[in-house]
C-alpha cells in the first residue's frame, strides 16, 4: 500500500550556507548542505539541537533564504525569489507543522483550518481535514480547550487541508508525550500515504527514524549521513 | 494575485476575539479617542451652529452693511447718502446714551435710546419682538427694551425705568421685549465685557426721542445696506465725505460694527480653539494607540509568523492589525460624536449668556461628524501603521523563534545602592529597554501635559482679570461724560462725597490711516505718570506713555502695518476735525481690544485745545459708595459710570462662568486621557511580564512581592514623567495661546504652581487606580496557564 517513491525530485538544494548575526556572535547554521527530496517521499531529518535542521526546513519552506547556495523547488528557484513570490509559494505548495502548534488562540479548530482552506482553491473542507487527523468531533473547540496532541493534530489538519505538495514538520512531537506523539506521527504518515504528500519531519529522536523512507543526519550544519530504510516501520512498531 | 474572498471573515473573527480579550486596554484607548472627538464635535458644531444662526439672523433682520454716527445732520442729507453709488437703502435714526435709574439698583446704569420709525418696522436692523407689543406712536413714553437687560432685572411689559434725559428725569414704560442684530453682543461703550444689568437698549418713538434731544428734523446715526457687488470701502469714503460737516464719526463696515466685530472674533476664537485643543488630544490618542499596539503585536509575534507560514501576504497581515486600530478608533469616534452632539446641544445655550439671537439653533453638522470620524480613523491608522510595519517586516523564520532575550546588565544605580531584589528587577527592566521606557514615560508625560493645558485656562483667565482690573484699571469707578468738558468738571467730581482721588481722562474719536489700511477707534489720553488708568502689557509691565506720538496695541500696529517711527494719519472725528500726521512711538503687546494711547498733554496739543476731559477715573471710599452712586445718577454731565467691582463680578458671572464650563470639560477629558494612558501602560507591562512574574510566584515569591515589581515599575515611570509632562504642557499651552491672537483677545499662557500640582496629583491618582486594577489581576494570575504558554 506504500506508493513507491518515484525518482522525480521535488527539491534540489546544493551547497546551502546560512549564517546568522546574533548580536556579537556569528552563527553558521548551515555550512554547505546538499539535499534532495523526491515526490511522495517521507524523509526524517535527524540531528542534535543546533545541527541546522530547522534552518534547512525553513529554507525549503520559503520562510527563510540561504546566505549562499541554491534551492530549486520543481521549477521555482527559491534562492532568488522575493518576499511576495515566497508568500505565494508557501500558500500554493507548502504545509507547515511546528513543535509549538502555532494555532491562532482566538480561533476554533475549524476556523484555524478554514484560515487556509479559504486561502486556496481545490482544498478539502476543514471538517474533512480534521476528520483525517481524527478530530472530526472537536471542530468548535478553541486551542485552549484542546490537549497538546489535539492541538498538534489541528495544526496538521491546517497544514494539509489545502493538499500541499510538501509537508514540513519541525519537531511535531517535541512537546508531546509518547502516546500522543504516536497519534500525531500516525496522522502525518497517513497524510503522506493517502495524499501522497512529500513529507519532511525534523526530530532529534532517532527512534522515529524507522517510519521514514530515508533518514538524513545533520550535525554542525553539515549532512553527515543519508540512509534509506529498506523496510519502513509502522508507527505502532516504533520502540520509543 | 491575492485571492481571499471569504478569509477576511475568519481573520475578522480573530480580530474581534483578540479585541475582546484586550477589552480593558481597547476601551482605554477608545475612550481617549472619544474624548478628543467629543471636544472636536462639541466645539466645532457649536461654532457652525452659531455661524449659521448668525448668517440667518443677519439676513432675516436685514442687518446693515455700513454704520456710522455723527453729531447731527438735517434729514435732507439722507437723500445725498441714498444717491451714493452702491447704496441700496439708508436708515437714519436718533441714538442717545443716558443714565438710568433702575428701581432696586443703587448704582447707575447706562441706557441707549434708539429711535423707531413713526410708522412700520425699521427698514434695516429690524427688531425681533420676543414678548409684549410694538410701541404706540401716540404714547411717547412707551419703549421696547433689550432682552438681556430685562432678564437681568426681571422686567416685563408694564415695568418702568427712569432715564435722565437732558437733565430731566423721565419714566419709560416697557411694552415689549426686543432683540436686535446690532446688539447680539451688547457691550457698553468703553467696556470690554457685556454687562447685562447695567446696559440696556431701548427703542422708542422717533419723534418723542428727537424732541427730547433737540434732534427734530435731523439724525445722528446712519445704517446703510449695500447693493450687490458694491464696495464698502467706496461707500464708506462717500459717507464720510458727506457727513464730515455734520460731525461724522467715521463709517465702519459690518465687520467693525461693535457687536459684529466681537461676534466675528469670538467665533474665530471658538473655531481655532475647537480645532487645536482636540487635535492635541487626538495626537495623544494616536501615540498611545501606537504604544499599545506595538506591545500587543510583540505578544502576537508567533501568530504573525504562523500566518506568514500559512501563506498570508505581509499586506494582508498588516491590514489585519491596522484594523485593530481602526475598530478601536471607530468605536471611540462614534461614541465621541454621540457625546459631542449631546454635549454641544447642551452647551450652545451657554452662548445665550452673551450672544443674543432670536433662536439659537443647535445643528449637529454632518461635516464635523464626518471629518472627526475620518480624522480619528486616519490618526489611528497612522498610530497603528508604524507599529504594524515593524512587526510584519520580521522574516517569518525569525518571528517563529521567541524574541531572543535582551541582554541585561547591572543597572547604574545598583553600583551605589544595595537594593532589594524587586527593585533590582524593576531597574534592570527599565534600563535594558531604554526606548520602551522612554516611550512609556512620554505617554504618561502627555497625560500630565494635557492636564496642565486644561487647567491652565483658569490661570490664563485669572491673569487676564489681574492685568485688566488690578494693574491697568486701578480706579474704583470710571466716569464718562456725555460731551467733552472743561477740566473744571474734575473738580466737581472731586467734591462728590466719598471721592478720594480723581484722574481726568481724555478720549477722542479718530480714524487712523496708514496707506490703504484704516481703523476707526478712540485715542485715549493718559496722564504723564498715570496712577489710575495705566497701560499694561501682557507680561504685566506698566508702560509709560511716550511724551509725544502714539502708543498702539501691537495688534493694531499689525493691522495698520506700522512700526515705531512710522507716521499714521489721524483724522479727528470731533470738534474742528483736524487731519494730522502723528508718529507711532511704541507698540504695546497688550491683551484686550485695539488700543491707541497718547500722553494727555500731547493729545491736547494735537487737538489744539486746553484742558478738555471726557471722563474721569475715580477712587471711592467704600463707606460712601451709596452716596457716590446717588450723586452720579443726578449729574447731568455724566453719560455712564463703570464700577470696577461690578465689572469684575459681572465678568466672573458671565464670561468666566462660560469659560469655566469649557475648562471643566477640558480638565475632564484630560483626566480621562491621563487615566487611559496610565492604565494602558500598566496593562501592557502586565501582559509582558506575566510569564516572568508567574515564574517568580512559582519560586515562592508572594503576591505582594511580585506586585511590587510591576507597580514599582509603574511608579518609577509615573514619577519620571511628571516634570517632562509639565514642560510639554507648557509648550502645548504656549502653542494654543499663540493661536488665540485676534483683535479682541491676546492671551498669554501661564500655569500656576497649583495647576502643575493638580496635574501631577490627577496623574498620580490615575496611576494609583490603574495600579489597583492591575494588582487585582495579578492576584488572579493563573500560574499554570501562564507557564504552559510558550514564551
Amino acid at each position: 500500500m506504500t506508493p513507491a517513491p518515484t525518482r522525480e525530485p521535488v527539491f534540489v538544494a546544493r551547497d546551502l550556507r546560512k549564517t546568522y548575526e546574533m548580536g556579537e556572535v556569528t552563527v553558521e547554521a548551515l555550512r554547505g548542505v546538499d539535499f534532495d527530496l523526491y515526490a511522495g517521499e517521507f524523509v526524517v531529518l535527524l540531528g542534535p539541537s543546533g545541527s541546522g535542521k530547522s534552518t534547512l526546513l525553513n529554507i525549503l519552506g520559503g520562510l527563510d533564504v540561504p546566505t549562499s547556495g541554491s534551492v530549486i523547488y520543481k521549477d521555482h528557484n527559491l534562492t532568488t525569489a522575493g518576499e511576495s513570490a515566497l508568500t505565494q509559494y508557501r500558500r500554493d505548495h507548502v504545509g507547515f507543522v511546528f513543535q509549538f502548534y502555532n494555532l491562532i488562540p482566538s480561533l476554533t479548530a475549524r476556523e484555524n483550518v478554514a484560515l487556509v482552506t479559504e486561502l486556496s482553491t481545490g482544498s478539502m473542507t476543514p471538517e474533512a481535514a480534521l476528520a483525517l487527523v481524527g478530530l472530526g468531533r472537536r471542530l468548535d473547540h478553541f486551542p485552549a480547550q484542546l490537549s497538546g496532541g489535539e492541538q498538534q493534530r489541528v495544526a496538521i489538519a491546517r497544514a494539509i487541508a489545502k493538499r500541499p505538495d510538501v509537508l514540513l514538520c519541525d519537531e511535531p512531537t517535541g512537546a508531546l508525550d509518547i502516546t500522543t506523539g504516536a497519534v500525531v506521527l500516525d496522522a502525518i504518515t497517513r497524510v503522506n500515504q493517502e495524499l501522497g504528500t512529500s513529507t519532511v519531519v525534523i526530530t532529534h529522536n532517532a527512534a522515529i527514524a524507522g517510519i521514514a523512507d530515508r533518514v538524513v543526519r545533520l550535525s554542525d550544519g553539515r549532512v553527515v549521513a543519508v540512509e534509506s530504510n529498506a523496510h519502513k516501520l509502522r508507527v505502532e512498531e516504533l520502540q520509543w | 494575485m491575492v485571492r481571499m474572498p471569504r478569509v477576511v471573515g475568519i481573520l475578522d473573527r480573530k480580530l474581534l476575539r483578540d479585541l475582546w480579550e484586550m477589552k480593558g486596554q481597547a476601551l482605554a484607548i477608545a475612550v481617549v479617542v472619544a474624548a478628543g472627538v467629543t471636544m472636536f464635535v462639541t466645539y466645532l458644531s457649536n461654532f457652525s451652529s452659531l455661524q449659521q444662526t448668525r448668517a440667518e439672523y443677519y439676513d432675516t433682520a436685514r442687518f446693515a452693511d455700513v454704520f456710522t454716527s455723527l453729531k447731527r445732520a438735517p434729514n435732507s442729507v439722507r437723500a445725498r447718502l441714498e444717491a451714493l453709488p452702491g447704496v441700496e437703502r439708508v436708515m437714519t435714526r436718533v441714538v442717545a446714551d443716558v443714565t438710568l435709574d433702575v428701581p432696586g439698583m443703587d448704582e447707575p446704569a447706562t441706557g441707549r435710546l434708539i429711535s423707531l420709525p413713526d410708522r412700520g418696522r425699521p427698514a434695516l436692523n429690524d427688531l425681533f419682538l420676543r414678548r409684549g407689543r410694538w410701541v404706540d406712536p401716540a404714547r411717547p413714553d412707551e419703549v421696547l427694551a433689550s432682552e438681556m437687560f430685562c432678564e437681568a432685572h426681571g422686567f416685563g411689559p408694564g415695568d418702568r425705568v427712569a432715564a435722565l434725559i437732558n437733565g430731566r428725569r423721565r419714566w419709560l414704560t416697557i411694552v415689549g421685549i426686543a432683540l436686535s442684530p446690532e446688539y447680539v453682543f451688547a457691550v457698553r461703550p468703553g467696556d470690554v465685557f457685556p454687562d447685562k444689568r447695567r446696559f440696556g437698549i431701548f427703542w422708542m418713538n422717533g419723534t418723542a426721542l428727537a424732541s427730547a434731544f433737540d434732534m427734530e428734523g435731523g439724525f445722528n446715526d446712519v445704517s446703510i445696506a449695500l447693493g450687490r457687488g458694491a464696495s464698502s470701502a467706496d461707500v464708506i469714503a462717500g459717507v464720510d465725505r458727506i457727513l464730515e460737516p455734520y460731525g461724522g464719526l467715521g463709517a465702519v463696515p459690518q465687520t467693525q460694527q461693535p457687536s459684529g466685530w466681537t461676534l466675528e472674533n469670538e467665533l474665530s476664537q471658538l473655531q481655532t480653539f475647537g480645532f487645536i485643543t482636540p487635535l492635541i488630544f487626538l495626537s495623544v490618542a494616536a501615540f498611545i494607540l501606537n504604544v499599545a499596539l506595538t506591545r500587543a503585536l510583540s505578544l502576537q509575534r508567533s501568530q504573525i509568523a504562523s500566518l506568514k507560514a500559512l501563506g498570508f501576504a505581509n499586506g494582508a497581515i498588516a491590514w489585519h492589525y491596522i484594523k485593530w486600530g481602526l475598530v478601536i478608533a471607530a468605536a471611540g469616534a462614534l461614541g465621541g460624536i454621540a457625546a459631542g452632539a449631546w454635549l454641544g446641544a447642551g452647551m450652545i445655550g451657554l452662548y445665550n449668556e452673551y450672544f443674543r439671537f432670536p433662536v439659537l439653533y443647535y445643528r449637529m453638522s454632518t461635516d464635523v461628524a464626518v471629518v472627526s470620524l475620518f480624522g480619528a480613523l486616519a490618526v489611528a491608522a497612522l498610530g497603528a501603521w508604524s507599529a504594524v510595519r515593524r512587526a510584519v517586516r520580521i522574516p517569518p523564520a525569525e518571528a517563529m523563534r521567541p524574541e531572543s532575550p535582551v541582554r541585561y546588565r547591572r543597572s547604574v544605580l545598583e553600583g551605589t545602592l544595595r537594593l532589594p531584589m524587586a527593585s533590582r528587577i524593576v531597574l534592570r527592566n527599565l534600563e535594558r529597554q531604554p526606548v520602551r521606557t522612554l516611550v512609556s514615560v512620554i505617554g504618561i508625560a502627555f497625560a500630565v501635559a494635557v492636564l496642565v493645558v486644561g487647567l491652565s485656562f483658569i490661570d490664563v483667565m485669572e491673569r487676564l482679570i489681574q492685568q485688566q482690573f488690578v494693574l491697568a484699571m486701578r480706579q474704583d469707578a470710571t466716569i464718562s461724560f456725555a460731551q467733552p468738558r472743561s477740566a473744571r468738571v474734575a473738580f466737581d467730581v472731586r467734591h462728590i462725597p466719598g471721592t478720594l482721588d480723581v484722574e481726568p481722562t481724555r478720549s477722542v474719536p479718530v480714524r487712523l490711516r496708514a496707506g490703504a489700511r484704516s481703523r476707526t477707534l478712540a485715542i485715549t489720553g493718559v496722564a504723564e505718570r498715570p496712577t489710575l488708568t495705566r497701560i499694561v502689557d501682557r507680561s504685566g509691565r506698566v508702560i509709560s506713555p511716550p511724551p509725544d506720538g502714539l502708543a498702539l496695541s501691537e495688534k493694531l500696529g499689525e493691522l495698520l502695518q506700522v512700526v515705531p517711527g512710522d507716521a499714521v494719519q489721524v483724522s479727528v472725528l470731533e470738534g474742528r476735525r483736524p487731519v494730522l500726521d502723528v508718529p507711532v512711538r511704541l507698540l504695546v503687546d497688550d491683551s484686550i481690544g485695539l488700543q491707541a494711547y497718547m500722553q494727555q498733554d500731547a493729545l491736547h496739543r494735537l487737538l489744539g485745545e486746553g484742558d478738555t476731559v471726557t471722563g474721569a477715573a475715580v477712587t471711592v471710599d467704600p463707606e460712601a459708595l451709596g452716596r457716590f452712586y446717588g450723586s452720579m445718577k443726578a449729574m447731568p454731565a455724566v453719560a455712564g459710570v463703570a464700577l470696577r467691582e461690578l465689572t469684575i463680578r459681572n465678568f466672573r458671572d458671565t464670561t468666566a462662568e462660560t469659560m469655566n464650563l469649557q475648562i471643566f470639560f477640558n480638565v475632564l477629558f484630560a483626566g480621562i486621557i491621563a487615566f487611559g494612558v496610565v492604565y494602558n501602560a500598566a496593562r501592557v507591562s502586565l501582559s509582558e511580564r506575566s510569564h516572568e512574574l508567574a515564574s517568580l510566584r512559582v519560586l515562592g515569591f508572594t503576591r505582594a512581592e511580585i506586585s511590587l515589581i510591576l507597580l514599582g515599575e509603574l511608579a518609577v515611570l509615573t514619577t519620571a514623567a511628571l516634570v517632562p509632562g509639565a514642560v510639554i504642557g507648557y509648550g502645548l499651552g504656549q502653542f494654543i495661546m499663540s493661536s488665540f491672537s485676534n483683535e479682541l483677545y491676546r492671551l498669554s499662557f501661564v500655569a500656576s504652581p497649583s495647576t502643575i500640582a493638580w496635574a501631577f496629583l490627577v496623574v498620580i491618582g490615575a496611576a494609583a487606580l490603574s495600579g489597583f486594577v492591575v494588582r487585582r489581576r495579578l492576584d488572579r494570575l493563573d500560574l499554570v496557564a501562564v507557564l504552559k504558554r510558550r514564551e
